[in-house]
């Protein structure tokens, strides 16, 4: 059983085709990287996941995107549970203008939760999760914007967690991060992928190698290689994914 | 062409002076062993700090690729096959040196029947031509060409196996003329372990080229292969 498969998606921004007949299936609990220059479509279609796409006006997508056996796209699909199973985290860290504590509690709090010692005690345990409770437990009480890059990002990936989805979407979660908070991400993305399934764009090749089990090559829209991230690295079986990542791209 | 594919086609022009460099001190090292010419064969000693010298800065060189450049796919199959053909060619080049230090122990000239006999000079001429077509299957990419030293090297096999009862003979007959026999021994069991390292390298290029592992496969494998 495959937590997320595509079947013959096409995605049209007005006029203009951003994903040509992508066919991809993703196990549970694994980590799949998107690769390809920019452009080719991997965010799209990063955002197909938690149909982000809808919030763009002039957009059309055709064939299936499927979660847990069900059509998201589907007629009478409920967008807001979906994003609740299919959390995000962004490329520059977005924290909320709200305490450390009120980040992680947000989701929880819209959703109607209002049990106090419940809120807290999953807060807390998001936030251990995230390997960030130790730098910030003195002060759950100041500003997310006192924290440093990296632990603002480490905080919205724990205020994504702290509404328990099955699947995390990383679009170029690091690439506005020095090495050491890279690097304390990808230990996370690492210890994430045994209770979540994650699917991460990426433009950092050593990263895809080094968080990844498997990546999915894209190049202007279409799906050009898809297998374990070991094999796209050491021997490729697409000359045009080879050309890409030892970077002789024409 | 990138920064990358400046630094591999230098690591590989490297490669291929140091092949050169080891093709000609197993060359010169015939020479002296069969015109029995103390004096080339200092020079092959001499010329062994040389490969020596190859082998540290292919070393070197290859390490800074990995860190600096972090190749993948058929970059790091490249620099991998160069890492371990580097250690080939070291190994090979003192196998030149050894028969070279022969030489210089050796006092009387090798008898010609003996050397018929033993078929010493075709076993060296096999090792050097294994050695010859390595090098241009590398310089060329060629992998049918690095298929074809798995036979050569079992043509040097062959007269390595033969070898022992030709010799034990030719004792037997000339009990008076021991030494030189057990030294062509000593030097065919070299040439052995040359085709060895030739036939070592062109495992490295196959996979390199081809992303095949060749190595410890049958005979009939590689064939298949």
């Amino acid at each position: 059983m495959y937590k997320i498969e595509s079947k013959n998606v096409d995605f049209f921004y007005g006029p203009s085709q951003a994903l040509k007949n992508i066919n991809l299936a993703i196990k549970p609990n694994t980590v799949t990287a998107l690769i390809g220059p920019s452009g080719c479509g991997k965010s799209t279609y990063l955002r197909l996941f938690n149909r982000m796409n809808d919030l763009i006006d002039n957009t059309k997508i055709a064939g299936q995107v499927i979660i847990d056996g069900d059509d998201i796209y589907a007629k009478g699909v409920n967008v807001d549970s979906l994003r609740k199973k299919v959390g995000m985290v962004f490329q520059k860290p977005n924290p909320f203008p709200k305490t450390i504590f009120e980040n992680v509690a947000y989701g929880l709090r819209v959703n109607g939760i209002t049990d106090k010692k419940f809120i807290e005690e999953r807060v807390e345990e998001t936030i251990k999760q995230v390997v960030l409770w130790d730098e910030v437990k003195d002060k759950l009480k100041k500003s997310a914007f006192e924290l440093s890059g990296g632990q603002q990002q480490r905080l919205c990936i724990a205020r994504a967690l702290a509404i328990q989805p099955s699947i995390i979407l990383m679009d170029e979660p690091t690439s506005a991060l020095d090495p050491i908070s890279t690097s304390k991400v990808e230990e996370l993305i690492y210890e994430l992928k045994t209770k979540y399934t994650i699917v991460i764009v990426t433009h950092n090749m050593q990263q895809a190698g080094r968080v990844s089990d498997t990546t999915a090559f894209f190049y202007m829209g279409e799906l050009i290689e898809y297998d374990t991230t070991k094999t796209i690295f050491t021997n490729p079986k697409v000359e045009r994914t080879q050309n890409y990542i030892t970077g002789r791209f024409g | 062409m990138s920064h990358l594919d400046i630094e591999l086609q230098q690591l590989k022009t490297e490669t291929i002076k140091m092949w050169t460099l080891v093709n000609l001190q197993l060359s010169k090292a015939k020479e002296a062993l069969l015109k029995l010419d103390k004096d080339l064969a200092r020079e092959v000693i001499l010329g062994e700090r040389r490969v020596n010298a190859w082998e540290l800065k292919i070393d070197r060189d290859c390490e800074n690729i990995f860190a600096l450049f972090n190749p993948v796919a058929v970059d790091l199959r490249f620099v991998l096959a160069v890492l371990k053909i580097n250690n080939n060619l070291e190994r090979t080049g003192d196998i030149a040196e050894s028969i070279a230090k022969f030489v210089l122990n050796v006092n009387t000239d090798f008898d010609k029947k003996l050397l018929e006999i033993t078929r010493t000079v075709e076993m060296y001429d096999g090792a050097l031509f294994m050695m010859e077509e390595v090098l241009e299957a590398f310089d060329k990419l060629d992998t049918a060409l690095a298929r074809k030293a798995f036979q050569q090297d079992e043509i040097l096999d062959d007269i390595n196996v033969k070898v022992n009862a030709v010799i034990a003979d030719y004792i037997r007959n000339h009990p008076e003329n021991i030494e030189p026999p057990l030294y062509l021994i000593s030097v065919i069991r070299k040439l052995e372990r040359v085709g060895d390292q030739a036939k070592n390298m062109a495992e490295e290029i196959i996979f390199y080229i081809e992303a095949k592992v060749l190595k410890h496969r049958s005979k009939a494998e590689k064939k298949k292969e």
